[in-house]
C-alpha cells in the first residue's frame, strides 16, 4: 500500500526543517564564541580529522557494499592515492582514475 | 554591485570547476535516489521534493526506505536528527564569512552538504569569493536534483544501470583527506581522528560517523587542555597516554 500524500509531504517537511536547523543553529550559537581561543583551535584542528573520518567510513561502507568484491574498492582506493600523490595532486584526475578502475573491475571482472 | 564583471565571471568559472569533481559522485547518487523512489513504488515527485526539501544525500536515501515502510513521523524525525547531527561540527571551520549576509549566506548554510564542506573548508581565504562558493553549491544541488529526475525516468526504461559510479564519492573524500593531511601540523589531528573512527566502528556500528565525531571532539578538548597546561614545554613524560 502506498503511503498517503499528506504523510509523505509531512515526512519531507519534518526532515527538511531538522536538517536546516542542524546546519544553521550552530552558526548563530557560535557568533559570541568567535573570539574564544578554544573555538579557534577546534576550527583549526577539525577539518583534517573530519575528512579522515568521512573518508574511512565511506570506504568501509563501500567495502561492504559488494560482498565478495571488497578488494575492488581497495584496489580502486590504492589507484586513487597513487595517482594523487604521483601525478601532482590533481583532484579531478585522481577521482576519475580511481572511479574508472572501480567501474571496470565491478562490471567486467 | 561591488563585484566587477570580470571577477564575477572568474568566480562563476571557479565555482563550476569546484563542482565538477564532486558532481562525478553526486550525479550518479542522484540517479540512484530516483531509481530507488520508483522501485519502492513511490510517486516520482518525491525525488525532487527530497532533493530540494531536505538536500542531504545519505538521509534522503534513508528516507525513501523509511517512507516506503510508513515509519512513524517521530521515528523519522529522530533518525534524521541522529544522522545529520554531524553538521553541527562543520560551522567551526566552514568559511561562511566569504559570503555576504542575506539570501546568499542563508542558501549556503542550507546547502552545506558534506561535499560542499569538503570542497571549501581548506581553500585559502583569498581564493574564495561569494560568487565562487554559491556557484559551486548551487551546481552541486543542480546535479543532485537533475540526477534524481533522470533516475526516475531511467527506472522505467533500463533494467539495471551501470554499477560503481558511486565510488567517485569515496575517491573524493580520500583525495580531500590526503590534501588535508599533507602538512606536519595536521598529523596530530589525523592520528586522533584515526583513533576516533576506529573506536566508533568497533563500539558504535549503528552511528559510526556521529560517534567518531564526538570521540574526536573529546580528544581535541583533551589535546587543547594538554597543550595549555602549565609548563607545556616538556610533553615527553606522558606523551603516550593516548595510545
Amino acid at each position: 500500500m502506498q503511503p498517503s500524500v499528506g504523510y509523505m509531504v509531512l515526512a519531507v517537511v519534518i526532515a527538511g526543517v531538522i536538517t536546516v536547523l542542524l546546519r544553521a543553529l550552530p552558526f548563530a550559537i557560535l557568533k559570541p564564541l568567535r573570539k574564544s581561543k578554544f573555538v579557534h583551535a577546534l576550527g583549526r584542528w577539525m577539518p583534517a580529522g573530519i575528512l579522515v573520518i568521512l573518508a574511512v567510513v565511506m570506504l568501509k561502507d563501500q567495502l561492504f557494499a559488494a560482498p565478495g568484491r571488497w578488494w575492488m574498492a581497495l584496489v580502486a582506493t590504492a589507484v586513487t592515492v597513487v595517482v594523487h600523490l604521483c601525478l601532482g595532486r590533481r583532484a579531478l584526475l585522481s577521482i576519475f582514475s580511481g572511479t574508472a578502475v572501480y567501474i571496470v573491475l565491478l562490471n567486467f571482472v | 554591485m561591488g563585484t566587477s564583471r570580470s571577477s564575477r565571471a572568474a568566480g562563476l568559472r571557479a565555482g563550476a570547476a569546484d563542482s565538477l569533481g564532486v558532481g562525478l559522485g553526486i550525479f550518479p547518487l542522484g540517479i540512484a535516489l530516483g531509481v530507488l523512489v520508483i522501485q519502492a513504488g513511490l510517486p516520482w515527485w518525491l525525488a525532487p521534493a527530497l532533493s530540494i526539501g531536505v538536500f542531504a544525500g545519505s538521509v534522503e536515501l534513508l528516507l525513501v526506505s523509511l517512507i516506503t515502510t510508513a515509519t512513524p513521523l517521530l521515528t523519522i524525525a529522530v533518525t534524521v536528527f541522529a544522522v545529520n547531527f554531524r553538521h553541527v561540527f562543520y560551522p567551526l571551520s566552514f568559511p561562511i564569512h566569504a559570503i555576504r549576509p542575506g539570501l546568499g549566506r542563508a542558501y549556503s548554510i542550507y546547502a552545506m552538504i558534506d561535499e560542499a564542506y569538503a570542497t571549501y573548508v581548506l581553500m585559502p581565504a583569498e581564493k574564495i569569493s561569494s560568487v565562487r562558493m554559491l556557484t559551486g553549491q548551487i551546481l552541486m544541488q543542480a546535479y543532485w536534483v537533475l540526477g534524481g529526475l533522470i533516475g526516475v525516468a531511467l527506472a522505467s526504461l533500463l533494467p539495471e544501470p551501470i554499477e560503481g559510479f558511486e565510488f567517485a564519492l569515496v575517491a573524493l573524500f580520500v583525495v580531500m583527506a590526503l590534501d588535508a593531511a599533507r602538512t606536519k601540523a595536521a598529523i596530530p589531528s589525523v592520528v586522533l581522528a584515526g583513533l576516533a573512527v576506529a573506536a566508533a566502528i568497533v563500539a558504535f556500528p549503528q552511528a559510526e560517523v556521529l560517534a567518531a565525531l564526538v570521540i574526536f571532539t573529546v580528544l581535541l578538548v583533551v589535546r587543547y587542555l594538554w597543550e595549555r597546561r602549565p609548563g607545556a614545554a616538556t610533553p615527553a613524560t606522558e606523551a603516550t597516554h593516548a595510545a
